[in-house]
């Protein structure tokens, strides 16, 4: 008598758990909302806008879109840990400014990058310091080193600009690979994209991260090294954000104090957007990724469709509205019927 | 006020003398005398000259209004990231009245533009109070939808001097009793804004609920009502700085006011406002908002090009944090001791 009441709450319980098939589950993932979103706009796109359907318009949404893409992988991790890294933008400047003076310097190009990227990891250093050891807020310390290294960065270059580069590399960096349409930097995406994700989802390291943003105590208390994951997230973020500086500066030929303006909020836009929660503890990279994309596409329909810039910021505003209103509203029902769905089994018991 | 402090015990202990001098305000007063002190040294107009000390007191007028509302923002443990937005909205829907209704009374005006903000801020309070959705990820949304909304209205235009009277444009010169009017509205919202957050029931429930949120609502607060009242007054706050910048600059497009939110919360902080909510004063956050304007006008006269603004800025919501940080690990050590030697 008691196995079989055992049997029916676990059944229950797991009905409870797996009520709908996996097909359907996968489909109402907020990852899929967004692949589905992304391919309905390119759909339109191809068919209602001129001169969409070629390769040159893929070559240069990612290439537009591509420094965002980078910087919003690491900053996922941060986020899921319930961080914040508001300074990613004002990195990239940095990284530029310090990139683009050592070279005009006369120091080889590979090692002005590699200064660039120190540049960004000391940055990281700097906020997992803060924010681990001192223990501060990282929204007010990201803010802090988002208005100071953007400071520094216009500071030391001034009104001026560095454009001097071999003009080969910005050639390259732009030019389609192997007849494909899409530019050298979608290898790095892709190849960073692996790694973080398998850090994210695959690894104890990743499962802490996921720990820490449901609870810090919790984590703390299951061995989790919660400082240390969280410092070596900001670190990441740091160092990713400082080779974005430099591969941004190669890109456009171009190191001003003002590269990466306002970059932070499109990398927090596009992980909020893929579903990745504010308060941690949820969301995964690929979603992140595809809302990265999302954006990318809907600046570049918007740009073909002759609506300009202008609307961008609306769209990308209210997109991101929407999606945490969805987000919010969805998780709302799925309490409800959880609730129901255990009362039902509690009934049954 | 235990709600606010946790550390209230040890501070009642102390006389008013050793309060005014731990006080945020207290350092910051000493800090805008320095400040200002070796500026005039160096070039006495600064201050000591007709147009000196008026553009002086005028100019953080603008970042004063939107901190404190931030800062009514932040204390209740929310942040408002879109206050540059509605500042810009505002500023233009006042230039345009003025152009499009010639002798509308300037009064008028203000409240149009106080009711813009309001209403935007509204929009801000009602999706965070009703959807659970945190306050920097919607308020991020409206900085992008608003200033969208701006560049969509205004395009190319931008405000010309000439659509404005003649007295709007003198309210930021014109002196009631030596003091332009602007400086008195602005003086006269800092007190009653600071003295409805320490004196008033629902200021204080601010507090509470930024403090702690769980204990506040058990207490039987509107969590809903309280988070859309700090919206609104910070909107309707960002609308009235569009207006103190109309007054002072008599221009305005559709860049307006990009990059205040951060001025904003780094006024806020250097204020003495714990970004975690459910502590700092009003008076702190306009004495910080006075702090950073003036700083940014003293650099070119102490010879630091002023691109190196920004950088000191960071440094000083980095240092600010930091000392709070510090301030509080200490204060506990010693409430801690105390206690023990009880």
């Amino acid at each position: 008598m008691t196995a079989t009441t055992t049997t029916t709450i676990i059944e229950g319980a797991r009905y409870a758990r797996h009520g709908r098939p996996f097909w359907r589950r996968a489909l109402l993932r907020p990852e899929s909302v967004i692949v589905l979103a992304i391919v309905v706009l390119l759909l339109i796109g191809t068919f209602a806008i001129p001169f969409f359907a070629q390769a040159y318009t893929y070559q240069t949404m990612i290439l537009n879109a591509g420094p965002v893409l980078l910087m919003l992988l690491p900053v996922t991790l941060v986020i899921v840990t319930s961080d914040i890294d508001l300074s990613v933008g004002s990195i990239l400047g940095f990284s530029s400014a310090l990139f683009g003076l050592s070279y005009q310097a006369g120091v080889p190009l590979w090692l002005a990058a590699v200064i660039g990227v120190l540049a960004g990891a000391f940055v990281g250093v700097l906020n997992g310091v803060l924010v681990t050891a001192i223990g501060l807020p990282s929204l007010a310390v990201t803010i802090g080193t988002l208005a100071l290294f953007r400071g520094i960065a216009v500071g030391l270059l001034g009104t001026t600009s560095i454009t001097k580069f071999p003009p080969e590399i910005p050639r390259f960096l732009s030019s389609p690979m192997w007849g494909l349409p899409f530019p050298p930097v979608t290898i790095a995406i892709v190849v960073l994209a692996i790694l973080f994700g398998v850090l994210l989802h695959f690894t104890p390291f990743g499962r802490g991260i996921f720990a820490i943003g449901l609870s810090i105590e919790n984590a703390a208390f299951s061995g989790v090294a919660v400082n240390r994951t969280r410092f070596i997230l900001f670190v990441l973020s740091g160092i990713i954000a400082g080779a974005t500086g430099v591969y941004f500066t190669l890109q456009y030929s171009n190191a001003i104090g003002t590269n990466g303006f306002g970059f932070e909020l499109q990398v927090v836009t596009a992980i909020v957007l893929g579903g990745v929660s504010i308060w941690g503890g949820k969301g995964t990279l690929f979603g992140a990724l595809a809302g990265g994309l999302l954006i990318a596409a809907l600046n570049k329909t918007l740009q073909l469709a002759g609506i300009g810039s202008d609307t961008i910021s609306i769209v990308t505003g209210v997109a991101l509205i929407f999606s945490v209103v969805v987000a919010s509203i969805a998780g709302f029902i799925s309490r409800r019927r959880r609730s129901k769905a255990s009362a039902l089994v509690a009934a049954g018991a | 006020m235990s709600v606010t402090h946790t550390v209230a015990p040890v501070e009642a202990g102390r006389s008013w003398f050793q309060k005014l001098v731990r006080a945020r305000e207290s350092s910051l007063v000493v800090l805008i005398i320095l400040l200002v002190a070796v500026t005039a040294a160096i070039q006495p107009s600064f201050i000591f000259s007709d147009g000196g000390w008026r553009e002086l007191l005028r100019q953080p007028t603008i970042l004063i209004l939107i901190s404190i509302g931030e800062a009514i923002v932040i204390i209740t443990r929310n942040i408002d990231l879109s206050v540059g937005s509605i500042l810009c909205l505002s500023t233009y829907a006042a230039g345009t009245l003025f152009a499009n209704v010639p002798g509308i009374p300037i009064i008028l005006v203000v409240l149009v533009g106080m009711l813009l903000g309001a209403f935007l801020g509204l929009i801000n309070g009602l999706l965070v109070a009703f959807l659970r959705v945190p306050s920097l990820v919607i308020t991020l949304g409206t900085l992008y939808a608003y200033r969208g909304i701006a560049i969509l209205w205004i395009g190319p235009h931008f405000i010309r001097s000439s659509w404005l009277p003649a007295d709007f444009r003198a309210l930021g010169t014109m002196p009631f009793l030596g003091i332009p009017v602007l400086l008195w509205v602005v003086l006269i919202v800092v007190l009653l804004v600071g003295w409805f957050m320490t004196s008033r029931r629902s200021g204080r429930d601010l507090y509470a609920l930024g403090s702690n949120p769980e204990a506040a609502t058990l207490f039987g607060l509107s969590e809903r009502r309280l988070i859309l009242g700090a919206f609104t007054a910070s909107g309707a706050l960002a609308g009235l700085a569009g207006l103190a910048y109309l007054a002072i600059f008599a221009t305005g497009d559709a860049q307006v006011g990009t990059g205040y939110e951060l001025q904003a919360v780094a006024a806020a902080v250097v204020g003495g406002v714990a970004i975690v909510g459910g502590s700092g004063s009003i008076w702190g956050v306009a004495l910080g908002a006075f702090f950073l304007a003036t700083i940014s006008n003293a650099l070119p006269v102490l010879g630091v090009p002023s691109l190196w603004q920004q950088a000191l800025v960071g440094l000083f919501i980095v240092g600010a944090i930091m000392l709070d940080r510090i301030l509080f690990i200490s204060r506990i050590r010693r409430a801690k001791r105390e206690g023990s030697a009880k």
